[in-house]
């Protein structure tokens, strides 16, 4: 494979990038498009929590809901994953065990990634022999504000060694690159590196996934595809709370790399609050009435 | 790296979801407007509407001659001498403010008529059309009693009676172009639609009665070419404005000689729209896409002449074709429509005409992989590469979904090849250098020039043309001063 210079990243116009994303918007999505899409969103879902006070009991609780969305309605599909701790990775993964649902974990010290590359390895490892499918790790962002990126790339190209099976997904926490540009520069460092997903945020920082910064990195994706061959994966994570928004996110990902990416495969959605918006709106399809969300399991 | 895997295709596409008509009134026949009242033709003639989606008839509109057009000016005269030009500043201003606001209340409704009767998308017509116009209402309600701040030290006098011609491809958008700055200046307006599109004109013309603005300050006048010659020769008019074809502009030009009639012309382009190789790219191509596919191509201004720097022309073209292919062509009144029908079954032989011609002279064309229906004008979105500046495609005005492009190596040259053309109405420069922009713009012979975007529109800039491109700006300032005479 032949790498580009990085420092020549393809420029992002921030205006047009907005008025791209606002024509999304404008997209009507009615009837059996409409549940067929917020069916689709439910099963791209990757199920999270990540804070310090998760301990097994919570983890085991979130894992029974992502295997059981709403029973009530029958013919729903589970999320795609659950995402924790590499603590909690054992926890999880013997609670959907045998459902389907994969076990993703954050990693290299994540969320700030200020650690050093043999803590980040050890930190995957221990994931990963864990049972994680995936991994989810965080981009050194000082390194790569200081231009460093060729030490960003190589970090990079290190964890996916130790992933060995698992999906490597590489969050860039786009919410301290600051410009458009500096995003379609790290997706394009991920991605050569050997990226599987690159994910938009932690859910630690705000603002985390916008439309803008999403779009950039699908523009970055597809470019990859045309240079490569290769296909890559998009999360967006945080901050995508509602079904209209995650419907918005669908109709960007088909307008801009087509069907081909709207499974969970390729396209995750990383939200803790999203599924249950979701369910409320699949309900008020089939009932024609809005329900309390004390109808919904909140776990 | 990830193995690329085969996955089951999970298709899906949008479900219909077209715009509601049940709001909207269209009465089975419409008649002229004149003096504050609605009269029939004096010819006793009517002619039908259609609507190019559907290829039905709308309504039926009355047919203006020069009977109907005398009774229209001498109406217009005599509001301007009795009541407009002797009613406060303020006042005025109040009536343009009312009619602004009334167009917002029925914005849907106008919107809704403007797709069914010119054929364009509903998105365009709802976020573009009617709310540029009712912005055109505000503006210049907004100068009407600051007149005297628009042009200091000067003597400001209205002009009198104002003829003016819109086209087809803005219907309702023209029209308050037209109107507002005329109002605000203190003038009375006789006005005619294009035969095609009528109908919006109309609608205006209820909601300016329903405003109780005086008899005789706004006529609205429809019918055929000949209609409107009858407007442009009429001795009692003070000033002509025209928007339409180079052709049309040329005869009223010599129609005017000499008459002391004030003209201003916004007629045809051929703009060139710039790719270097520094621009970024995706938000270019997007321009490229809004810049000749918006409003199916019916735009004066439309960015019809792409020229990309040698360097990144094959992923420019690449990128571009794979993007036409998602536009969604067909009906207009669907709300995800992006490209509605041809304004009528004349252009779209027009455009066929070119697409022959283009093939014929050996150039490459490609066209977006759509299904047009069956019933309706309907044209995809086409481009043609391997042209030079000598193709009659490139050389001539289309005026639908064709795009044409050429490719350059230096600044130099691609100056040189942009103002090579009998137009200058706008362009386009894409780049990411702020120098770049301001070289370009300096040297480029056009009316407007857009850096980083395209078919951009407010109210409170300029809008006009060099050359055959005609003469006199509409829009801000520059707009009020041809309705004004300044000593």
């Amino acid at each position: 494979m032949q790498f580009p210079d990085f420092t020549q990243a393809p420029r992002i116009d921030k205006v047009g990038v907005e008025e791209r994303v606002a024509r999304f918007q404008t997209r009507s999505i009615k009837s059996e498009t409409k549940k067929q899409g917020l069916k689709m969103i439910l099963n791209m879902i990757d199920l999270t929590t990540l804070e310090g006070k998760d301990t097994p009991g919570k983890v085991r609780q979130m894992c029974f809901k992502a295997m059981h969305l709403h029973d009530v309605l029958p013919g729903l599909p589970t999320v795609a994953a659950v995402c924790v701790y590499p603590s909690m990775v054992s926890v999880a993964k013997k609670a959907v065990d045998g459902s389907g649902v994969k076990v993703a974990s954050v990693s290299t010290a994540f969320p700030s990634g200020q650690a050093p590359l043999e803590i980040k390895l050890a930190d995957t490892r221990f994931a990963v022999d864990a049972g994680a499918d995936e991994i989810d790790m965080v981009i050194s962002r000082g390194r790569f504000l200081s231009g460093e990126y060729n030490f960003v790339f190589d970090e990079i190209a290190s964890i996916k060694e130790v992933c060995g099976n698992a999906r490597l997904k590489v969050i860039l926490e786009t919410g301290e690159l600051l410009t458009l540009d500096n995003v379609r520069r790290a997706s394009d460092i991920a991605m050569y590196a050997g990226a599987d997903f690159i994910k938009t945020s932690t859910g630690k920082i705000s603002p985390a996934a916008t439309m803008q910064v999403t779009y950039t990195m699908l523009e970055a994706i597809r470019d990859f595809m045309d240079a490569t061959g290769v296909q890559v994966g998009m999360k967006p994570a945080g901050g995508i709370s509602n079904s209209k928004l995650a419907l918005h996110y669908l109709v960007m990902v088909k307008e801009v790399l087509g069907n081909e990416w709207l499974n969970n495969h390729w396209f995750r959605f990383g939200a803790s609050s999203l599924a249950n918006d979701v369910l409320m709106q699949i309900m008020k399809a089939e009932s024609g009435h809005y329900q309390s969300s004390d109808y919904f399991s909140m776990d | 790296m990830a193995k690329k895997k085969e996955e089951k295709m999970s298709e899906w596409n949008y479900a219909p979801a077209p715009e509601s008509t049940g709001h909207v009134s269209i009465k089975e026949r419409y008649d002229l407007y004149i003096d504050g009242k609605f009269v029939k033709p004096s010819s006793g003639k009517y002619f039908a509407t259609i609507n190019p989606a559907t290829e039905k008839t709308i309504a039926q509109v009355a047919y203006a001659n020069e009977t109907d057009v005398d009774l229209a000016v001498t109406a217009a005269r005599k509001a301007y001498t009795d009541v407009w030009s002797k009613i406060t500043p303020t006042e005025r201003a109040k009536y343009i403010y009312r009619i602004a606001r009334m167009m917002q209340e029925r914005a849907r409704e106008l919107a809704v008529i403007e797709s069914m009767d010119g054929g364009k998308v509903i998105r365009e017509a709802r976020d573009v059309d009617v709310p540029l116009a009712c912005n055109h209402f505000f503006y210049y309600a907004g100068w009407a009693d600051k007149l005297e701040y628009a042009f200091p030290n000067r003597k400001i006098e209205s002009l009198g009676v104002a003829a003016q011609i819109v086209p087809w491809n803005f219907p309702l958008l023209m029209a308050a172009w037209k109107i507002a700055p005329a109002l605000a200046a203190g003038n009375t307006v006789v006005l005619k639609p294009a035969e095609t599109t009528p109908l919006t004109a109309l609608k205006l013309a209820e909601i300016i009665h329903d405003c109780g603005l005086p008899p005789g300050v706004v006529n609205i006048v429809t019918g055929y070419g000949d209609t409107g010659a009858a407007l442009v020769n009429h001795p009692d008019v003070n000033k002509i404005a025209f928007t339409g074809s180079t052709a049309v502009g040329k005869i009223i030009q010599r129609a005017v000689a000499g008459s002391g009639k004030k003209l201003t012309l916004e007629l045809g382009g051929k703009s060139a729209n710039i790719i270097m190789d520094d621009a970024p790219i995706d938000q270019a191509v997007e321009g490229i896409v809004n810049g000749i596919f918006f409003n199916q191509g019916h735009v004066c201004c439309a960015g019809s002449r792409l020229f990309i720097q040698e360097s990144v022309a094959e992923v420019v073209i690449r990128k571009l074709k794979r993007r036409m292919d998602t536009l969604i062509v067909g009906d207009p009144m669907d709300k995800n429509t992006d490209i509605g029908a041809i304004n009528s079954r004349e252009q779209l032989e027009t455009i066929k005409h070119y697409i022959q011609l283009g093939e014929k002279e050996g150039a490459s064309m490609y066209q977006s992989a759509c299904t047009l229906p069956e019933k309706g004008f309907y044209c995809a979105p086409t481009l043609f590469t391997d042209v030079a500046q000598s193709s009659v495609i490139v050389q001539e005005e289309i005026f639908g979904p064709v795009l044409t492009i050429q490719t350059f190596r230096t600044v130099d040259e691609v100056i040189q090849k942009a103002n090579n053309t009998p137009y200058g109405l706008a362009a386009g420069v894409w780049t990411d250098k702020g120098s770049r922009i301001f070289n370009l713009t300096s040297k480029l012979r056009a009316g407007v020039v857009w850096a980083n975007t395209y078919n951009k529109f407010d109210p409170t800039s300029p809008f006009g043309g060099y050359k055959e491109s005609g003469y006199g700006r509409e829009g801000g300032l520059h707009g009020l001063e041809a309705y004004v005479k300044l000593t």
